[in-house]
């Protein structure tokens, strides 16, 4: 065990080393951009800079999980648990992927600013600090300095209407969706005289339940984080801007910036809430049912494959929704479990999309696609693997996710949402099929069709390594799920074990 | 032959063996050339038929246990293992799949032209899953096998299949998906209703079904949710629409698999895993009604709608329907006889019904078409196919001394006196068949010869000799000398039977009808 004293200004450095590391990088980048910003190479440099500089921010976080830093003297406004370590981890792995598949796309659609990466590295900075927030006020700050570098990403392309038709919406969706936050992290402040999770969970225990203003407050946070990972009624903004914004920057909107709502979500419901989950959890489960049905339904309807992923990647956010509402140790390890198999399938998805486009992947259409098996059989293979990941099949990390968030609903006695999930995951089925039934079995349209379908070298190590991991964990997932359990455990120690809930 | 087998210590290695097997041949076949790759195909199914018949002497004829059992733990802190074994009724379902393969292999060896790596790789995956599902003792296991075997099947029909192979490939998938999921889910929650009775979360077949009393007053939920996944696979009224699309759309081999084996999977998942696990439920007036209406209406339905079809592979899709109509019908009299006896329509219907669909693709492949009217009179031209056809086709309507008849016999002759109004209605079904079957014999080979193009057709060639005659052998020993076969049966039947009714069941029922075995 690594005791780190946070009062002292070397413990708190220390504590916070995977951020700083990583600001430093950004900054690198930023100097170099100032410098070297003309041509096709200068951007290159910037994205390889950009890639080493996560390397010493992913040191800074294994030297503490393996340390098992934890915090001593006073409470820290950033955790030091497993939860927090993993998380870092997920966010640094997203970032590097998003930097790889960005490189041969921007030199691609000729988008040649090295800008880019210190965005994208800004919008990492900011959802490592909401991940980790221990503090209602960390926590905002976190999803601010993610949120405008995203906005920014969003409109990268400034020639398309398209994307900036994405970054306007976002902006100002995102917006509303901050002062939501904000305006309920007032209320709590106001009912419990807190902004940390902690001190706000304990001032609830022994009876002393959550007045109502505080339960506001509550809800004012969830719809807040509602926006932020696209949960029904609170999507609308989704489709667009997945749709409008370059595909790198989409496949990091649907996993990183997802990923970092959904555990700063988990965060905060477990810490600071647990004793009020008879306020939440009918909230939570509705929004799940609601984020699932209509997802699925609505994905199933597009035509373009991209705004299909981009509607698939609302009803994800339905199933990941009902592995929060479980509010258990066993849900909050599912949640990390489906982050990671989404997260990769989804970046493998977007990162195969963004070459099968040439410049306008909103065309890209079943019809586009056909035949793909018979000129690109690895990529045809790998965009498979992906389809029937995101639909939760045997064999295939996805299902492991799936598997677990089941494990977690079924645990909790509510079978009816077990049984939402899987129709709606059946739904989903009328969807992905019907792209591997383009590939596969039917016929290319004309005689070049895929010829310029060809995943640039570093992108094809982001995507090989992705669907790789995807199958490996989905034969072997033993290692995935206890890491997964034993990391939920260092943040959720209400419930003991896979077992716990079942004796009730 | 026992001596020999365990000094190979046969018993420790042949199940594991016959799942790996034909995933490493995959390996292979998609390097090699094509003409190599198809000889693989054909060496690794032959292979393991060979491996696989041993199995017939090291299964213990006198035990009804599941026996050559292993288990390694594969996720344990979800109490999941790769845990297998094999009982009598298993037995002869492995036998079924490992007979059919070398003779699906070698009978696609023409009909297959393009892709054809791909398509015997998709094969051999198919043997792995299928054999999976009937050897899996760890639901978990049994759940992934399940679902994994649908994927060859989906691109065996949506590649290699007719002009409306994309709207049949879904529907087969969707289908199969639907009851699947919500399998899935009932797994998922008898495990830990059990673990919460007894402190132990596995997913292990025995712990499961000694404690699966703790589903309370969920079980019929549970039973539910299993007996759809199952009843989607057999399929029972009116779940059964996806069959004749995918029959009609997949290459020969596929009809083939599909109606051979892939739908044993349904009645065989009820027998060792729906109606065990909650005897309560299944027993129940009112689930029992349920299935024998169903039955019958898959019965009736199934040949009449089987008589008016215009297309060969349609019709032998319904007959299918019918055939399996039976099965249930004994699966749910719960005697020795009718399990017996349904699980020799199981393998009987496996054996005719795969013969049928060869002979339809045989034909199929000569005139490129499978329209009965396109026919007539053609005994003349091809002697030697009219001959084959017609026994199989005996065989399937259930003709005494062919492999039909001693499995229709035995459901009827068992379920009786526990449903004697079912089994009168079920007798007529045996009638319609006769009827269908004999109709389609007459307007195909004995009607005059009056198409010109049918006086050229070629008869069979030695490669498609060799595809039916194993068969057809199969189809007369199983009708002649039924008694290794129900031997081997039986011991599992009575287990099954104790389960589902209770300790003293069987012992009554030997004593009251004559003919059983003690």
């Amino acid at each position: 065990m690594m005791p780190l004293d946070v009062r002292t200004p070397l413990g708190a450095a220390m504590a916070l080393l995977p951020e700083i590391a990583l600001t430093l990088g950004s900054l690198v980048v930023l100097l170099l951009n100032a410098w070297r910003h003309r041509t096709a190479a200068d951007s290159r440099m910037a994205g390889y800079v950009a890639l080493a500089s996560l390397v010493p921010s992913g040191l800074a976080v294994a030297l503490l999980w393996t340390g098992g830093a934890r915090p001593e003297g006073a409470p820290f406004m950033v955790a030091l648990d497993g939860f927090r370590f993993a998380a870092l981890g997920f966010i640094l792995l997203a970032t590097a992927a998003t930097i790889l598949l960005s490189l041969g796309y921007l030199e691609r659609e000729g988008l040649i600013a090295p800008e880019y990466y210190a965005l994208v590295l800004f919008a990492a900075i900011g959802m490592m600090f909401l991940v980790g927030a221990e503090d209602l006020i960390v926590l905002f700050l976190g999803l601010e300095v993610m949120s405008v570098a995203v906005y920014v990403l969003a409109g990268f392309n400034r020639g398309n209407v398209f994307s900036a038709e994405a970054a306007l919406k976002y902006f100002l969706i995102g917006a509303f969706a901050s002062a939501f936050l904000l305006y309920g992290i007032a209320l709590v402040w106001g009912a419990t005289g807190n902004t940390s999770l902690a001190a706000i969970g304990a001032g609830q225990t022994g009876g002393a339940a959550l007045p109502v203003i505080g339960k506001i407050g509550l809800g004012l946070l969830l719809i807040g984080m509602g926006f932020k990972v696209a949960s029904v009624p609170f999507h609308m903004w989704a489709p667009d801007v997945y749709d409008g914004a370059p595909t790198p920057v989409t496949g990091y909107m649907a996993t990183g910036v997802k990923a970092a709502g959904f555990l700063a979500l988990v965060r905060i419901l477990t810490v600071a809430f647990p004793e009020a989950h008879e306020a939440w959890q009918p909230v939570v489960a509705g929004l799940a049912i609601a984020t699932m049905v209509l997802g699925n339904l609505v994905a199933l309807s597009q035509r373009s494959l991209k705004r299909m992923l981009a509607y698939s990647s609302i009803a994800h956010a339905g199933y990941l929704l009902t592995a929060v509402w479980a509010g258990s140790r066993l849900g909050t390890a599912a949640t990390l479990l489906y982050l990671v198999a989404y997260g990769l399938t989804t970046l493998a998805a977007f990162g195969i999309l963004g070459v099968l486009g040439r410049g306008g992947e909103r065309e890209v259409t079943l019809d586009s696609i056909a035949g793909l098996a018979r000129r690109r059989p690895w990529l045809a293979f790998a965009f498979a693997v992906c389809m029937l990941s995101l639909l939760g099949f045997p064999g295939t990390l996805g299902f492991v996710g799936k598997w677990a968030i089941l494990a977690s609903v079924v645990e909790a006695r509510q079978l009816p949402l077990a049984v939402i999930l899987v129709v709606t995951s059946l739904i989903s089925a009328g969807y992905y099929l019907p792209v591997i039934m383009a590939t596969y079995m039917r016929e290319p349209g004309s005689a070049d069709a895929h010829a310029e379908a060809r995943l640039p070298r570093t992108a094809a190590a982001a995507v090989g390594v992705a669907i790789v991991l995807v199958l490996v964990f989905g034969v072997l997932p033993s290692a995935a799920l206890s890491s997964a359990v034993a990391t939920a455990g260092t943040m959720v120690q209400s419930i003991a074990g896979p077992l716990a809930g079942a004796g009730r | 032959m026992g001596a020999l087998l365990a000094a190979l210590g046969y018993d420790r290695w042949i199940l594991h063996v016959l799942l790996v097997l034909p995933l490493v041949a995959v390996v292979p076949i998609l390097l090699m050339p094509v003409a190599a790759a198809k000889r693989i195909a054909l060496v690794a199914t032959t292979l393991e038929f060979v491996l696989s018949l041993g199995l017939w002497w090291a299964v213990d004829t006198s035990s009804g246990t599941l026996q050559l059992t292993a288990s390694v733990p594969w996720i344990p802190a979800w109490g999941i293992s790769y845990a297998v074994g094999i009982d009598g009724i298993s037995l002869t379902m492995v036998l079924l799949t490992t007979l059919l393969m070398p003779l699906c292999v070698l009978g696609s060896w023409t009909y297959i032209t393009e892709r054809e790596r791909g398509y015997y790789a998709m094969l051999l995956t198919l043997i792995t899953g299928v054999l999976g599902v009937f050897v899996a003792t760890d639901l978990f296991l049994f759940y992934v096998f399940w679902e994994v075997m649908l994927i060859p099947m989906y691109f065996i029909i949506g590649i290699w299949g007719g002009k409306n192979r994309l709207y049949a490939t879904i529907k087969f998938f969707v289908f199969t998906f639907a009851g699947s999921l919500l399998m899935l889910v009932a797994i998922l929650a008898l495990a830990w209703l059990v673990a919460g009775r007894t402190g132990i979360l596995s997913f292990d077949y025995a712990h499961l079904l000694a404690n699966a009393g703790a589903a309370g007053s969920l079980a019929p939920w549970l039973f539910a949710a299993f007996a759809l996944a199952f009843a989607v696979k057999v399929p029972v009224f009116p779940l059964h629409t996806w069959l004749p699309d995918a029959h009609v759309e997949a290459p020969t081999a596929g009809s083939v698999l599909l109606a051979g084996v892939l739908l044993k999977m349904g009645t065989y998942g009820f027998l060792r895993f729906a109606v065990p696990f909650f005897p309560e439920v299944a027993t129940s007036p009112w689930v029992t009604n349920l299935v024998l209406v169903l039955a019958l209406i898959g019965i009736i339905y199934g040949a009449l709608v089987a008589m008016v079809q215009p297309d060969m592979k349609k019709l032998v899709a319904y007959s299918s329907v019918a055939h399996l109509g039976f099965v249930m019908l004994g699966i749910w009299a719960a005697t020795i006889q009718s399990i017996q006896g349904a699980i020799l329509i199981m393998i009987g219907h496996g054996l005719a019904t795969g013969a049928l669909f060869f002979l339809v693709g045989m034909l199929y492949e000569r005139r490129h078409t499978r329209e009965i009217a396109a026919f007539g009179g053609i005994a003349k031209v091809v002697p030697v196919f009219s001959l084959l056809f017609t026994v199989v086709a005996l065989a399937s309507i259930g003709l005494p001394g062919l492999s039909g008849f001693v499995g229709e016999f035995l459901v009827l002759l068992g379920s009786f006196e526990a449903h004697p109004i079912a089994t009168g209605i079920a007798t007529t079904g045996v009638i319609f068949a006769a009827a269908y079957l004999l109709w389609m014999l007459q307007r195909l080979i004995y009607n005059p010869l009056d198409k010109p193009e049918n006086a050229t057709l070629r008869d069979l060639s030695a490669r498609e000799l060799v595809v039916l005659l194993p068969l057809v052998a199969g189809i007369v020993w199983l009708g002649l000398f039924p008694g290794p076969v129900l031997q081997r049966i039986e011991p599992a039947a009575r287990r099954y039977i104790e389960t589902v009714r209770g300790p003293m069941a069987s012992l009554e029922m030997s004593q009251r009808i004559p003919g059983a075995r003690p």
